[in-house]
């Protein structure tokens, strides 16, 4: 029998997508492992998730209400998670891989001495044991790795476990005493930029500029198609590289990996690094007028030819389709 | 002020993977070890900082087999000062592993500034720098993208989803470098020359007071890899009536991609 804790990040009151996730993956392992499901969360907030918790399977929701830990920050944040997995006594800590998660798990870990498999896309509970299916070489391959180590520790990629609520009272709600401890390191500031850009991270249609759009200037045209279709604009590394557009938007085993529901590759030839960003992607449309061009092998819909030809019709047909 | 650079050797990007005939790894033969890239800009993040100052060490620490000394040369031909190789199958290591090896180096050398990738490209856990800053009682920031360096603190900004945080911190402290926190210089072939004037300092798990059952098949173990299912073939058309295309593209997103 072992417990499961999922560690959630709370926003205006509400848990994050990736916590609903980071839930309801939780839920199942504990149901595999015979044990309960317990959620944790931090910041004045907290307990005002318990109802949502509770709808997740949760049955008892650890809070650590204290209004330092509302942005997040390593040392506190780790202090408190450690609090929750001793009241709690879980074996498998399950946490959305979010930059949160991705900076607090190993932090937490290590004062555990605890296993982690990060960026998972599959958990299961498996003769006692914690296994974890990841993608490696971002994505060219896929690892299967097993925790022996408790508490086992994993880290949930976006969009891997569909968020299902399960229908249960609210979760009991149960006190940590956490209290601040020293820190090395503290949280001056968070800019937070002003735009109306959809960020890549979590974008469900995501529109890629690459070499084939011969200038800077003409990276104008994924902008017009990317806000017709109300996408994220994304770009090759070779044109990052170039300083035509900036690096938050490369895709590809040096920049993001995506795999939203849509992928849109305009005037990319596919490069091994690229198509190991986006290739896991549900639905990938190919614009380039090589047609031997390797984008063209996963793409689902390739059209050969010239993007300077097809793409003013294109963003006109979408606007009307979406006014429709 | 004193910096150390942990670094890892791995496949060049372009690679094409290939899973090794153990089921549970990737076959190595025919390819080409590279510097991880984050670790690229973490080195040339301590360099700067070294010339910006006029002093100081840049130490290169790399736990990796026998061909991770290319990398670690390459690291000292880029303006590393110093380099601390131990040796060991480092792919056999979880995370935790690997940084108790690190932490044990770093702990035996003068430091102000302890710099990581923010994922060592391949294995992309991001797990390694974090847990190094616990067990040395350090704080850390990952995924920077600037850094400035002050009296006895660093001020560094780490990029989030949608955001930027800004963290002021102590020193010694650990940061996980981010493409975009400095344009990395190639190896000049003065720089290669002088590297080969450095001895590499090479040293086992032992010389670390650590034991096999530390650092190897423990806590986390990868027990099979696979290629992931090949894709059906998509439907390759002919753009060159371009409006046709467009149309035909629409439909797509209306048929197949429910987008409207």
């Amino acid at each position: 029998m072992a417990d499961v804790l999922v560690v959630c990040e709370v926003m205006d009151g509400k848990l994050k997508k990736s916590s609903r996730e980071a839930l309801t993956i939780g839920r199942k392992l504990a149901a595999a492992a015979g044990g309960s499901l317990h959620a944790y969360a931090c910041g004045s907030s907290a307990a005002a998730v318990a109802a949502e918790t509770g709808s997740y399977g949760a049955a008892k929701l650890h809070v650590a209400a204290d209004a330092q830990l509302d942005a997040y920050a390593t040392e506190h944040w780790t202090s408190a998670a450690k609090l929750a997995v001793e009241a709690s006594g879980a074996a498998i800590v399950v946490m959305p891989a979010t930059s949160t998660g991705r900076d607090l798990a190993p932090r937490l870990a290590a004062r555990l001495g605890a296993g982690v498999a990060s960026d998972v896309v599959g958990l299961e509970w498996v003769g006692g044991k914690l296994r974890a299916r990841r993608p490696v070489y971002s994505g060219k391959a896929f690892a299967t790795v097993e925790l022996d180590s408790n508490p086992a520790i994993a880290t949930c990629r976006a969009n891997a476990f569909p968020a299902e609520a399960s229908g249960g009272a609210a979760s009991d709600v149960s006190n940590l005493a956490w209290s601040a401890g020293e820190t090395k390191g503290r949280l001056v500031s968070v800019n937070v930029p002003e735009t109306t850009e959809i960020p890549l991270a979590d974008a469900d249609t995501v529109v890629s500029g690459g070499r084939g759009l011969k200038d800077a200037a003409n990276y104008a045209m994924i902008h017009d198609l990317a806000h017709a279709l109300g996408a994220a604009t994304g770009a090759s590394r070779a044109i990052v590289d170039d300083g035509w557009v900036d690096h938050h938007h490369q895709v590809g085993q040096t920049g993001r990996v995506v795999s939203p529901n849509l992928y849109f590759a305009i005037g990319i030839s596919g490069a091994i690094q690229h198509l190991a960003g986006m290739s896991s992607s549900k639905h990938i449309i190919a614009i380039n007028k090589d047609g031997e061009a390797p984008i063209f092998r996963v793409a689902d819909l390739g059209v050969v030819g010239d993007l300077f030809q097809i793409l003013p019709p294109l963003i006109e047909e979408v606007k009307k389709a979406k006014a429709h | 002020m004193n910096s150390i650079v942990c670094i890892t050797q791995v496949p060049d990007t372009e690679t094409r993977i290939k899973i090794g005939a153990d089921g549970r790894s990737i076959d190595e033969a025919g390819v080409k070890f590279v510097v991880s890239v984050y670790d690229e800009y973490a080195l040339e993040e301590a360099v700067k900082i070294r010339e910006a100052k006029g002093a100081g060490d840049v130490t290169v620490v790399c736990f990796g087999p026998e061909r991770a000394q290319s990398a670690i040369r390459d690291c000292l031909a880029r303006g590393a000062t110093k380099a601390i190789h131990v040796v060991g199958d480092s792919l056999r290591a979880d995370s935790l592993g690997i940084a108790k090896v690190l932490a044990a180096v770093i702990r035996s050398q003068p430091h102000d500034l302890v710099f990581v990738g923010k994922q060592g490209v391949g294995t992309d856990n991001s797990l390694v720098g974090p847990m190094v800053a616990e067990l040395l009682g350090m704080p850390h920031v990952t995924v920077v993208t600037k850094l400035e360096v002050g009296d006895g603190k660093v001020t560094a900004y780490r990029e989030t989803e949608a955001a930027e945080e800004v963290i002021e911190c102590s020193t010694p402290a650990l940061l996980a470098a981010q493409k975009g926190l400095n344009n990395p210089r190639f190896a000049s072939i003065k720089g290669i020359m002088a590297a080969k004037k450095i001895a590499i300092e090479t040293k086992s798990l032992a010389d670390l007071g650590l034991a096999d059952g530390d650092v190897y098949e423990t806590r986390v173990k990868v027990v099979a890899m696979e290629l992931p299912p090949e894709k059906p073939a998509g439907r390759k058309i002919d753009g060159s009536d371009p409006a046709a295309a467009a149309k035909e593209i629409v439909r797509y997103l209306r048929e197949e991609v429910k987008a409207f």
